[in-house]
């Protein structure tokens, strides 16, 4: 018994990443809950409709944890096959690798969501559908915010090989708190506020609650997630291809999976 | 006519180690060319050099004439490769695994290509089975169609009967014989099997800490080192090299 303890406990103690990976999701979850516990301590009569509002800003939030981990699954899985040197030794330009990411990455999204935002609408009757128009803009803004955060990951992947696996899962993360998805941007302490506001989530979800709570929409908001949305995805792609460039000095193409 | 492969002076560092140092050598259309050396001589580095995964430090990997590194995507048409740290997705069943990458490079006919492979390398009935599934002879033999799907010029072999039992062992060395030879591909072969570089190679490069240190036919090599076969003067050479 002791002997299968030192066996975990050897890996554990010879890899930061993993005492990391241990500490981060209970700190994560704290300050995600700490945060909606304080709105509602201090708004608690802000929503009328608050169920509606958190299930529709879930069901959003789903739409870019999908299609962030759908574009993550899709590299993750030639690595874990051991396939990863045959795709690189094809005749595929990078950019081709991209784009036929990306839209595996949409198929795999809508196969996931599909379901849950049917099942919304018997279960607790709340309609994702109820946004109207808008809610095309927002899906794709936030599927546009979640392959940008593929490319950043899989860039990772593609220089550091699967080491960088943990942080693929957790990236996520990171971001709903600071992201404002389920409380306005104001909960945050002022040093947040100053991050959040360079991410496209805080105008998306704002948009979000301020199309269902006050039945209007603001452009502006759309508008702002929009440009950041594209200075992110410029930066994602670029990152790429500079993790490839690296990757072929390195040698972690020909070392993936091993 | 250009020379299928060409290598030039080709070295890779890595953190200050030189993993390949200075190497050239060229294989010439339908020649099988080995490479052979202990483990962490270079073979693997030079391989990917010449497959455009590696950037070389110094020196250039000609196809057809054109280095890999000018245009890397366009020459992978005419390589391919198999290896047996490399597998194909364990989920796919053989026949989609082959879809999949004779669509990657873009085989025409691709349904007549497949029913060729399948014959030739026995696929017939395990077709339609799960890739995963297979033994490691089996999945060695798909593996080998992906790598010839696209009628490669140049073929790179890693290793390519590495823990299969004599029959299929057998049998990969006389497809490999005889698909040379019709197709008049040139082969690098990479091995520790020093009977099977006997019976395919042309010619023989040793290779020892990066370097080339002796390369020629197996029957001179044997000759020049005085020594019974290769796995002989291969441990003479490994040995000498520690040594110095």
């Amino acid at each position: 018994m002791y002997g299968l303890f030192l066996r975990h406990f050897y890996l554990i103690k010879s890899s930061l990443p993993r005492v990391l990976d241990l500490i981060y999701w209970p700190t994560i979850q704290i300050i995600l809950w700490g945060f909606i516990s304080k709105f509602f301590s201090l708004y608690s009569n802000y929503y009328n409709d608050t169920l509606g509002v958190i299930l529709t800003c879930a069901i959003l939030y789903d739409i870019l944890f999908r299609s962030s981990i759908s574009f993550n699954m899709l590299f993750l899985e030639e690595i874990w096959s051991r396939n990863f040197t045959n795709l690189f030794i094809a005749p595929l330009k990078i950019k081709e690798i991209i784009v036929s990411l990306i839209f595996t990455a949409l198929i795999r999204t809508l196969i996931g969501l599909i379901p849950a935002i049917i099942l919304t609408s018997p279960l607790f009757g709340v309609s994702i559908l109820k946004l109207g128009f808008p809610l095309l803009l927002l899906f794709l803004s936030l599927y546009i915010f979640g392959i940008t955060l593929g490319l950043f990951v899989s860039a990772g992947l593609l220089r550091f090989g699967p080491s960088f696996e943990n942080i693929a899962w957790s990236s996520l993360f990171l971001l709903a708190p600071l992201g404002c998805i389920y409380y306005p941007l104001e909960i945050l302490p002022n040093f947040f506020q100053i991050i959040a506001k360079g991410l496209p989530l805080v105008y998306i979800f704002d948009e979000t609650r301020n199309i269902l709570l006050n039945s209007s929409i603001n452009y502006e908001n759309l508008k702002q997630a929009y440009i950041l949305n594209l200075i992110y995805l410029t930066l994602g792609i670029g990152l790429f291809y500079f993790a490839f460039i690296r990757a072929r000095i390195k040698g972690t193409l020909i070392n993936m999976g091993e | 006519m250009k020379t299928p492969l060409e290598v030039i002076n080709l070295s890779k560092v890595y953190n200050n180690t030189d993993a390949v140092k200075d190497i050239s050598f060229k294989v010439n259309k339908n020649e099988i060319i080995g490479i052979l050396g202990p483990n962490g001589c270079g073979k693997t580095t030079t391989i990917g050099m010449i497959l455009g995964l590696l950037k070389p430090t110094n020196g250039k990997a000609l196809i057809n004439g054109i280095d890999i590194e000018t245009n890397r995507v366009n020459l992978l048409d005419n390589l391919n490769f198999i290896s047996p740290y490399i597998e194909l997705p364990k989920k796919l069943t053989v026949k989609q695994n082959l879809e999949v990458y004779g669509r990657l490079y873009d085989v025409k006919n691709l349904k007549t290509k497949i029913e060729y492979l399948s014959d030739k390398l026995r696929l017939q009935d395990i077709i339609n089975k799960i890739t995963g599934e297979l033994s490691s002879g089996q999945k060695n033999r798909v593996s080998l169609a992906k790598s010839i799907i696209n009628d490669p010029t140049v073929l790179l072999l890693d290793e390519p009967t590495a823990s299969l039992d004599p029959e299929t062992g057998d049998f990969i060395r006389s497809f490999l014989e005889n698909y040379q030879k019709e197709q008049e591909t040139s082969i690098l072969l990479a091995s520790h099997n020093m009977n099977e570089v006997e019976r395919l190679c042309s010619s023989v490069l040793m290779m020892n800490k990066g370097s080339i240190v002796d390369q020629g036919k197996p029957a001179d090599l044997i000759k020049k080192h005085g020594r019974k076969n290769m796995e002989e003067v291969f441990l003479k050479l490994s040995r000498e090299k520690n040594e110095s």
